[in-house]
């Protein structure tokens, strides 16, 4: 292998390229990316850069003086995949051909097509937004997923009036369970936010800026600013003439991490780039830790790690969900499958661990 | 100037003691025996390394995975940046005794002075 192409210049994007020269990787790396940035951090968009805590340039990903001897091609686009020629097809006309691929595009914020909605997935998204919310006023924010609760969690410090309308009956039930969701969604309540639960928005208001937000049973949502956070989308449409990103993965040489394979953790997109460049090179791949997540919500520290179930039991063993302070272990047939922490970094950490060493991640 | 902590019984191996002085330090008893010190707060976010996964020589920030190394400070991986400042231990007496830094720490934006 002498040439590898990675695309996408993200987290995971840039731990390849890490993982290429940690596994001894003495060739050429071009690593192509649609965003003009250098690889910066997500998480903090919806949290401390909107409240102005920290800045863009807080955001990067490596250190100044990092050099790993890769071609950076900043806001060039893939536009078509050859998976056999290895061939990357760039928006400039250029065709990178390579020994080995590492598809890294992530994913986008799915959008709301009416004047006035914001979404947040990329640093120029969340720009726009702190300064939209510079004055302040009625925000709604459509979906209680982990990135809109960290919004509204956001605009409450700024001073805004924030409604959260969710068209689940339990927010974040997908992750969380129900029984978990509903501790979670409990924050929005204790800090002056009004949560929606169980109706679907079936309208949009306003021709030149956003006026309301309607639902389905009638509820008008006077609003200044609209934020959606409805789910991402993995950015696959380049891989179309490949046959999709199963097939295009299915050629020896070309892998896949990150965003782009339905994954929506941090953790993963920063951890698996070191298994997939070990496949691309013929070594052997790390151990893999359980999947782990954290969320930021109203100055509570939720983390998460594991594989729950539906039905897996919940039992609190340390602290009090009533205090937003409690540690829950998720069990099936007795064994811990996931853990939960709000605001208990060091228990979480010791059974994040357990976690790992346990049988069903062997 | 070697100040005295705590006795080294106090840290089991594998798990750390937080200094509560200014800025805290963390204090590492490793598997292996060894004694380490370095700044607590994470140089990312207001973070307790000592909450964190002691793995070799080796810890894991509690919040999002970043490792710094014992030894030398130096961070492996995002989203920290900067190494933390490592300060020089001694056990006496089976008394732990730690030499603090004069570096100036990295601390995470917003904890800065
Ligand atoms: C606001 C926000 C908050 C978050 N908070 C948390 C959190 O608290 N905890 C947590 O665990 N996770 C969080 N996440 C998720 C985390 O940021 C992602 O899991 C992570 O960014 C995934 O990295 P990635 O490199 O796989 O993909 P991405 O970060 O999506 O990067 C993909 C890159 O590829 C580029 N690209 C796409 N298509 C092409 C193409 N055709 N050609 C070239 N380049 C292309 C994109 O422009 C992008 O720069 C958050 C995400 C967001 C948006
Ligand atoms: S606070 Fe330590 S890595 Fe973020």
């Amino acid at each position: 292998m002498e040439k590898v192409a990675i695309v996408g210049a993200s987290l995971a994007g840039l731990a390849a390229v890490r993982a290429l020269r940690r596994q001894s990787f003495t060739g050429e790396i071009v690593v192509v990316g649609a965003e003009r940035h250098r690889p910066y951090d997500r998480p903090p968009l919806s949290k401390d850069f909107l409240t102005g805590a920290v800045t863009a340039a807080d955001l990067a990903l490596s250190p100044d003086d990092e050099d790993l001897g890769a071609d950076w091609r900043l806001g060039v686009t893939a536009t078509g995949f050859d998976p056999h020629n290895r061939a990357v097809h760039l928006d400039s006309g250029e065709v990178l051909r390579a020994d080995g691929v590492v598809i890294a595009t992530g994913a986008r914020a799915r959008p709301i097509d009416h004047i006035g909605v914001h979404t947040l997935r990329t640093l120029d998204d969340a720009i726009v937004l702190r300064d939209a919310l510079k004055q302040s006023g009625r925000l709604v924010v459509i979906g209680a997923g982990f990135i809109g609760a960290e919004v509204a969690s956001s605009a409450r410090k700024l001073g805004w009036d924030v409604t959260v309308v969710e068209s689940l009956p339990t927010p974040l039930s997908g992750s969380l369970g129900t029984e978990m969701g509903e501790v979670v969604a409990r924050l929005h309540g204790d800090h002056g936010v009004r949560l929606l639960t169980g109706l679907p928005v079936s309208g949009l208001t306003g021709t030149d800026q956003i006026e309301a937000v309607e639902l389905a049973d009638g509820t008008r949502l006077p609003a200044d600013l609209v934020v959606a956070g409805i789910g991402a989308i993995p950015n696959v449409e380049w891989l179309a003439g490949a046959g999709g990103l199963a097939a295009a993965t299915s050629v020896p040489g070309v892998v896949a991490t990150g965003d782009v394979t339905g994954s929506q953790h941090w953790t993963f997109a920063l951890e698996n780039p070191a298994a997939v460049v070990a496949t691309l090179l013929g070594t052997e791949p790390p151990a893999a830790k359980a999947p782990y997540f954290w969320s930021d919500q109203y100055g509570v520290m939720i983390q998460f790690a594991g594989h729950r179930a539906p039905g897996d039991t919940v039992r609190i063993v340390e602290g009090d969900p009533e205090q937003r302070s409690f540690l829950a272990v998720y069990e099936r047939d007795g064994q811990p499958s996931a853990v939960l922490g709000l605001d208990q970094p060091k228990l979480f950490t010791r059974w994040r661990r357990q976690l790992r060493s346990a049988p069903q991640e062997a | 100037m070697l100040q005295p902590v705590c006795p080294l019984s106090e840290i089991p191996p594998g798990e750390a003691y937080r200094w509560a002085t200014e800025p805290a330090v963390a204090i590492f008893h490793t598997e292996d025996g060894e004694v380490f010190a370095i700044d607590d707060t994470c140089t990312h976010q207001d973070a307790s390394l000592a909450d964190g996964w002691l793995e070799g020589c080796e810890v894991e920030c509690p919040l999002h995975a970043s490792k710094f190394d014992l030894r030398t400070g130096r961070v492996d991986a995002p989203p920290a940046k900067l190494p933390v400042r490592t300060h020089r231990v001694a056990v006496t007496d089976g008394v732990v005794h730690v030499e603090l830094s004069t570096e100036a720490p990295n601390l995470p934006p917003g904890a800065k002075p």
